[in-house]
């Protein structure tokens, strides 16, 4: 990378970034700040890959063409914002190549909620409505981050996360105005969804190793725990209205505090699956291997097709 | 100046913001395509950044694509929050 090279003085740097200045791919900048993005935003942009998978595999069995055809439409969104993503980390210096080996190979993590299961069709609503809304809530902040690219891209990620969260609650409403059965089934998948979303903001800040340098960068603005709290806040109002029972016996309002009491997240499961041990990593994994592999040729044709025909040849013919 | 290529004219208008297209102008070479448009177009400090792209290195879809690139959008309503009920009583969604 040509900019790698300039000396940055850090505390002009930090003074550029305190006064809102945004940082451009050509600006020079630390090291650590470049590593710390490219850490980041490839990670973001694995975790919407990977989300596709297990969305994915209701795409076929959804229980109308109207459902089917919103999945479909979301999954699309996903990859979408993966490769905005993709490309706002390639500003930074890394390749698209490297990035994917580094998934590929195990090296690079993603969000670690897509490695549990979709059992049931309300599977989708509960991803909707709590995955993509602890999503957004994640995300409309670093619609203001620092990094240029990464913050435009992430305003137009944010435009459209607001369908994917409306039409997972909808998904919820009808099955909790539904059958017994269908209750049950919504009410299912919100306990097992419930405390894997909690742990999409990150661990506690007690025990958050980067947060500390990422806030000042502006990297990051708020404290996990403190997007945590308002996921928290704004969520179960929303599944009092559906008349489901959020898992937690020690969720409560808090007066004094102003925001809802919630108990112990297992750090431990979050680690397991971190580490790699969750009910679906290996498959996870596997299923991006195999779409790489079995996508070679179409790259292959693509790249010798331009090679016969140079650039243009065909729109002036 | 005729044999001088044709230069296509982004601005950064604010920090933060992406290169916007501006317009074009003539100029030997990029350098001088830069020089030229911080003339032509940023007189009043309408920028901070500009960028030149070669005209003949843009390739553009054609005028009579546009049914076929973008109609088939218009009939995927759902893809906008609209599309769904949300009761009013239901916040921040
Ligand atoms: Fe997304
Ligand atoms: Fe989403």
């Amino acid at each position: 990378m040509a900019t790698a090279g300039i000396q940055t003085n850090p505390d002009e740097f930090q003074e550029r970034i305190d006064a809102g200045i945004k940082i451009e791919p050509k600006d020079a900048m630390p090291d650590a700040y470049r590593k710390t993005l490219i850490r980041q935003i490839s990670q973001h942009a694995h975790s919407e890959i990977v989300g596709q998978l297990p969305e994915g595999n209701w795409i076929t069995r959804a229980p109308s063409l109207k459902r089917k055809a919103i999945l479909l439409a979301k999954v699309q969104d996903e990859a979408g914002h993966g490769l905005y993503l993709y490309s706002a980390a390639e500003t930074l210096g890394v390749t698209r190549e490297q990035m994917i080996e580094d998934l590929l190979a195990g090296k690079a993590k993603y969000s670690s909620i897509f490695n549990y299961p979709t059992l049931t069709w309300a599977d989708i609503g509960a991803i909707g409505w709590l995955v993509d809304g602890s999503a957004i809530i994640n995300q409309i902040p670093i619609c203001r981050c620092s990094y240029g690219p990464y913050a435009r891209a992430m305003v137009r990620i944010c435009k459209e996360e607001t369908f994917h969260q409306r039409q997972g609650f909808e998904i919820m409403l009808t099955l909790s105005r539904g059958t017994a059965e269908q209750k049950a089934m919504a009410q299912d998948a919100l306990n097992r969804w419930w405390w894997p979303s909690l742990m999409m903001h990150g661990p506690s800040d007690k025990d958050s190793k980067h947060s500390a340098q990422s806030m000042k960068w502006k990297i990051k603005l708020f404290s996990n725990d403190e997007l945590r709290q308002k996921f928290v806040d704004q969520t179960v109002p929303q599944a009092e209205f559906l008349g489901l029972t959020i898992p937690d016996k020690e969720l409560k309002w808090n007066p004094e505090r102003g925001h809802y009491d919630f108990g112990q997240i297992d750090w431990d499961e979050f680690q397991n699956i971190v580490q790699g041990n969750g009910p679906c990593n290996q498959e996870r994994l596997q299923a991006r291997i195999s779409a790489h592999r079995d996508g070679a040729w179409v790259r292959e044709a693509a790249a010798a097709y331009a090679q016969k025909h140079p650039r243009g040849a065909r729109r002036s013919a | 100046m005729s044999d001088w290529p044709l230069w296509e004219v982004f601005i950064r208008s604010q920090h933060g913001l992406a290169h916007k297209h501006v317009g074009s102008l003539h100029a030997p070479d990029a350098e001088m395509a830069i020089k030229n448009a911080r003339d032509v177009y940023t007189r009043r400090n309408e920028g901070v950044s500009i960028w030149v792209v070669r005209s003949s290195d843009i390739t553009a879809s054609s005028p009579g694509d546009k049914e076929p690139l973008f109609d088939p959008a218009n009939s995927k309503v759902y893809r906008y929050p609209a599309f769904y009920e949300v009761p009013k009583e239901i916040k921040n969604i």
